[in-house]
């Protein structure tokens, strides 16, 4: 394993480490998708993009990321602040009053990072093919990125986007879908299935590509493979397959974690298993 | 009665029409989207001379105002343009949360809102936009009452930084208001002095407010007649002022009476200075189909509703 790949995974331990604290700390939040997208969102923005933590919300000359399942806010969070986003000592207050760190994320309490509000699903891909237009226009060559969850391919305003991309060559555009198979009511195969899924992108026009969302090795290589697809009149997609609840034993495997704060005990069982890399917050 | 006369009719979308093409040559930032009602809105002259800031969505006005909002980050002020019905209702959520809440500065351009799109029907003839575009915070709301004050403040709203919408309409209808006119957002526009009743209206009903005052000067009854383009934020103060001085309001609007202008002045009053108000307004019902005319007046919202409406509210004072 290269220095970098477990540079990375170090940063990812403690991103999940912090995703527990969190969603203990307010005893309500999402930890399941979050942990299950630890490793994308480290990947991301301590290595794959070229990002500026002295925010602008224009994101001029660099490129930007959308989180579109607003409902695994502990993660984006976490990511920013030990990306530097904001001092992690904030992340004490997710969920809380008066706090910038909303339930789910938002631009209207000014948290560096954050470049619309999500939460109601099936919006952010329309967001990001918008904020790619922007950058052709700008004559800005940096690209835009967007994390979907598989359970928000249910909404239909995802397809007017999907279709949307292709025929307009939005081509830097890499949207991931995070495909952990669950979501509330249980199994995605159950409450209504996906399908095919990378058939589907491929017939509305999209450069698709898969990955292993939880191998840190697999998902820098697919990241950087799907970077030097773009700028070729596709839109390019990655289908991210991840296990909700990564990291921690019993929050893996099931639909369960969704939306559910640990108690203390379990709060000590999942910490147990979660090196403290970086320092707490 | 102070007179009002015009030489030309036009239908206000085509006062949008103009408007985005002249912000459009003033402003680089300006850009257009349309989902697949490019002609009806209008949007032809704008898209021929700036083809690289438009966008054809195609028949998918949720996707439109996500691409909307994600065109501000990186500074563009986006223009979107459909009709009123799938401007609001049809996209709400997407409205709320990727635009009023996430503060975008996207401008919701609605034509055919209203009774007067006509023979389409009740579909098509949205009565509730106005209340659900105001109740969003952050939001601007505008209806302006004739062609020079549509394309007057389609140009004022680029200067604007915030979520607006801009509500206009199909029929074609007297043009006579200045066409130099300097657009104020959230100021009202004094159309006649008055001392007897406070007549406040909207959109298309403010040439009606006006053939209404004149009939009200042949039964001897003074009218005050102030044009209210703004509904959000509106001209609190200049509402007071006037029933201050005649003591009772009509309101007149194109719309619902459940949370349209009538409402919003309503609620001023009662926390200020109660006075006797009738709507002229929908009556809590959808539309259907007929021509505008026949439509106005079955649904009491023409010049003879008005005079009605005034004569009563003056016997409650």
């Amino acid at each position: 394993m290269s220095a970098d790949i477990a540079k990375l995974e170090n940063i990812a331990k403690q991103v999940r480490r912090d995703i527990v604290r969190m969603v203990h700390g307010c005893q309500s939040g999402h930890p399941g998708g979050s942990l299950g997208c630890a490793d994308f969102f480290v990947a991301l923005y301590f290595h794959q993009m070229e990002h500026n933590p002295k925010f602008n919300l224009d994101g001029i000359g660099e490129d930007i990321f959308f989180l579109s399942n607003g409902h695994i806010s502990p993660v984006f969070y976490s990511t920013l602040a030990r990306a530097g986003y904001f001092d992690k000592s904030e992340l004490a207050t997710f969920r809380k009053i008066d706090s910038r760190l909303q339930g789910h994320p938002t631009t209207h309490e000014h948290l560096p990072g954050i470049r619309v509000a999500s939460g109601s699903l099936g919006q952010g891909l329309s967001v990001a093919i918008g904020a790619s237009r922007a950058k052709k226009l700008n004559n800005d060559d940096k690209l835009v990125y967007v994390l979907m969850g598989d359970g928000e391919l249910q909404e239909g305003q995802v397809w007017e986007a999907a279709m949307y991309a292709p025929h307009n060559k939005v081509d830097n555009l890499i949207a991931t879908i995070d495909l952990n198979g669950q979501q509330i009511d249980g199994p995605t195969e159950r409450v209504l299935s996906l399908g095919n899924l990378k058939a589907k992108w491929e017939a509305f026009g999209w450069d698709v590509l898969e990955a292993k969302g939880n191998d840190m090795a697999q998902l820098t290589e697919t990241l950087a493979e799907a970077k030097s697809r773009t700028g070729k009149g596709k839109p390019v997609m990655i289908l991210m397959h991840t296990e909700m609840g990564y990291g921690v034993d019993f929050m893996m495997g099931s639909h369960k974690w969704h939306g559910v704060a640990p108690n203390d005990e379990q709060l000590a069982a999942a910490l147990v298993q979660l090196e403290e890399t970086l320092g707490d917050y | 009665m102070k007179k009002y006369t015009y030489t030309d009719k036009k239908d206000t979308r085509s006062g949008f029409g103009a408007g985005l093409h002249e912000v459009g040559q003033k402003n680089s930032d300006v850009v257009a989207l349309c989902a697949d009602l490019v002609g009806s809105l209008k949007m032809d002259a704008f898209i021929k001379d700036f083809p690289e800031r438009f966008f054809q969505i195609g028949i998918a006005e949720a996707n439109m105002m996500g691409i909307a909002a994600g065109l501000t980050i990186g500074g563009k002020i986006p223009y979107t343009g459909t009709f009123a019905n799938f401007s609001t209702g049809r996209v709400y959520d997407q409205i709320r949360q990727s635009i009023a809440y996430s503060g975008k500065n996207v401008k919701i351009c609605a034509s055919h809102a209203g009774l007067t799109l006509g023979e389409d029907g009740a579909t098509h003839q949205i009565l509730e936009d106005i209340g659900l575009m105001k109740m969003l915070p952050g939001m601007t709301v505008i209806n302006p009452c004739d062609y020079n004050q549509t394309k007057a403040a389609t140009i004022a709203i680029a200067e604007h930084d915030g979520p607006v919408y801009l509500r206009f309409g199909r029929p074609v209808v007297p043009i006579f208001t200045d066409p130099n006119q300097k657009f104020e957002i959230g100021k009202a526009w004094m159309v006649n002095e008055g001392s007897d009743v406070t007549i406040i209206a909207t959109g298309h009903l403010v040439w009606e407010a006006i053939q209404a005052g004149e009939q009200l000067a042949t039964l001897g009854i003074d009218a005050e007649i102030i044009n209210i383009h703004t509904i959000k934020p509106l001209d609190e103060e200049a509402i007071l002022k006037s029933v201050a001085k005649t003591g009772c309001v009509v309101t007149a609007e194109e719309h619902n009476r459940l949370g349209g202008l009538g409402d919003s002045v309503a609620q001023v009053l009662v926390k200020n200075n109660p006075a006797p108000q009738e709507y002229v307004a929908v009556n809590d019902s959808f539309g259907e189909s007929g021509t505008p005319a026949q439509l106005m007046e079955k649904y009491g919202l023409n010049a003879a509703s008005i005079v009605s409406a005034a004569q009563k509210v003056i016997k409650r004072k």
